[in-house]
């Protein structure tokens, strides 16, 4: 198992080489001439109107929040997608099973649909 | 593989797979980046660059070299150490993914057998899951480092849109797994290399229609591209997260891009048509031919999915976002888990 892992270290080095050359290399290569108005926020060519990190819409919460919870479901899937072949040959307990899970999941999902987190306005 | 220990050779071997692998993959990012141009003036019947070099051949290393030569604008107000780190973020996963990815099949040489893939890792899928979701904090860092509004919505949205796609993408790919019965990509290609009904090719696309679309609808959102790129619209957003972005750092972000096309290109290709698996021949019978032609056929089935990519960006309007929300939240997901409950009824079944 350690052994199938090599490749990627090896993999990771030549990554992280190209990665620093490319950014290094520009920062060398190019040239400077920084000034205040190039350097601030981009704007459309306007003056800069307060802080850029306003406040945003919360349905981006809801949305990270509803992620970690669905994306631990999906996680849960793979273990079982794995074996599913394997044990369906000794009955079809398997299938009930997972049956059962998707029914809960689907009442989570159609709690968070009900009560509004999936709408987008 | 195996074995504990390492021999001179293996490394050797480990080495040369690396730098072909990402060689070829930088080599189709410069051939993408005229593609694009080229196709786009294919379509929209103008000409697309055409002045440097044959046919406009030499253009994306006249960018390239232009891009290193840009002056590098760091803004005033930008968090310096996260602003540089950001397209490194994007780039080094992206250059990570292929590892995993079969592009031929087995080699042998002198009496060793070689895998044509640099990592036969058991969890490969598990691994290709985990670098798409790294990603995201390239954009989502790029954009919030940046300290510029535009950017700043840019990162929001496209961290959004993907973490609400890659559940649907995560469940697409369990009928796959449940098929397969294992997580290592070089078994899913040998279980679609014979024949379905003995006449169709054992594809996965026969067997997983539904996965494949929701797959490749998912696929097209990670990856930003038409009709899902809201993370980048332009009239709207000027460039998104990379508005504040110049010189090579800016080419990194759309170097990552490109390369996150090419990789999910070829995870459409080794999940659903076959991977290296040339139909109707026993690859294994022709010696190092049928390792020519498993490359080849690879090669061609992942050029496909990646002038998909190009035809539908040129063809397809942009998506509104609460559009974009409603269908991964209220009709992918839906749709996925039904398909997982489908493959597993069908299955008993038989």
């Amino acid at each position: 198992m350690v052994g199938e892992l090599v490749p990627i270290l090896v993999l990771l080095a030549v990554a992280v080489v190209i990665v620093a050359g490319i950014i290094g290399l520009t920062h060398l290569f190019g040239p400077k001439h920084p000034d205040p108005v190039k350097l601030s926020p981009y704007e459309s060519g306007m003056e800069p109107v307060g802080e850029a990190r306003t406040r945003f819409s919360i349905r981006f919460y809801i949305i990270a929040m509803l992620f970690v919870l669905f994306d631990i479901e999906v996680v849960f899937f793979y273990p079982w997608a794995v074996v599913f072949k394997k044990l369906l040959s000794m009955g079809s307990f398997i299938l009930i099973e997972m049956l059962v899970f998707v029914g809960l999941l689907l009442v989570g999902y159609l709690y968070a649909w009900k009560k509004g987190a999936l709408e987008w306005d | 593989m195996e074995q504990a220990g390492y021999a001179f050779v293996d490394i050797l071997i480990v080495l040369a797979k690396v730098i072909v692998v990402i060689g070829i993959n930088l080599l189709m990012v410069m051939i993408l980046t005229l593609g694009e141009r080229r196709i786009a003036g294919f379509i929209q019947d103008r000409y697309g660059p055409n002045r440097v070099g044959p046919q406009g051949m030499l253009q994306p290393v006249a960018d390239g070299v232009k891009f290193f030569f840009k002056e590098e604008v760091i803004p005033s107000k930008a968090e310096k150490v996260i602003y540089v780190l950001a397209p490194a973020l994007v780039l080094g996963p992206a250059l990570l993914t292929f590892a995993v990815i079969p592009f031929g099949g087995p080699l042998s040489v002198v009496g060793k057998e070689i895998q044509l893939q640099i990592a036969e890792l058991n969890v490969g899928i598990l691994y290709i899951f985990a670098l798409l979701s790294l990603s995201v904090y390239g954009l989502v860092l790029g954009g919030w480092a940046s300290n510029s509004k535009y950017p700043l919505m840019g990162g929001l949205r496209s961290a959004a849109q993907m973490v609400s796609y890659e559940i649907s993408m995560g469940l697409a790919v369990i009928g796959i797994i449940m098929i397969t019965g294992s997580l290592r990509l070089s078994d899913v290609v040998m279980h679609q290399n014979e024949l379905l009904f003995g006449f169709l090719p054992h594809w996965n696309i026969f067997l997983q229609p539904l996965g494949f679309i929701i797959f490749i609808v998912a696929a097209y959102a990670e990856t930003n591209r038409v009709p899902f790129d809201l993370p980048e619209a332009e009239p709207e957003l000027v460039g998104g997260y990379h508005t504040e972005y110049s010189s090579m750092k800016f080419a990194s972000f759309m170097m990552g891009e490109y390369i996150a096309l090419i990789t999910s290109s070829a995870l459409m290709t080794t999940l659903y048509f076959g991977g290296w698996d040339f139909p109707y021949v026993d690859e294994s019978s022709l010696g190092i031919w049928g390792v020519l032609l498993s490359i080849i056929a690879f090669a061609v089935k992942t050029g496909f999915f990646l002038f998909l990519y190009l035809w539908v960006r040129w063809t397809l309007p942009r998506f509104r976002y609460d559009q974009l929300m409603g269908l991964g939240w209220k009709v992918m997901i839906p749709l996925a888990l039904f398909n997982i409950i489908i493959t597993g009824v069908v299955m008993s079944l038989l």
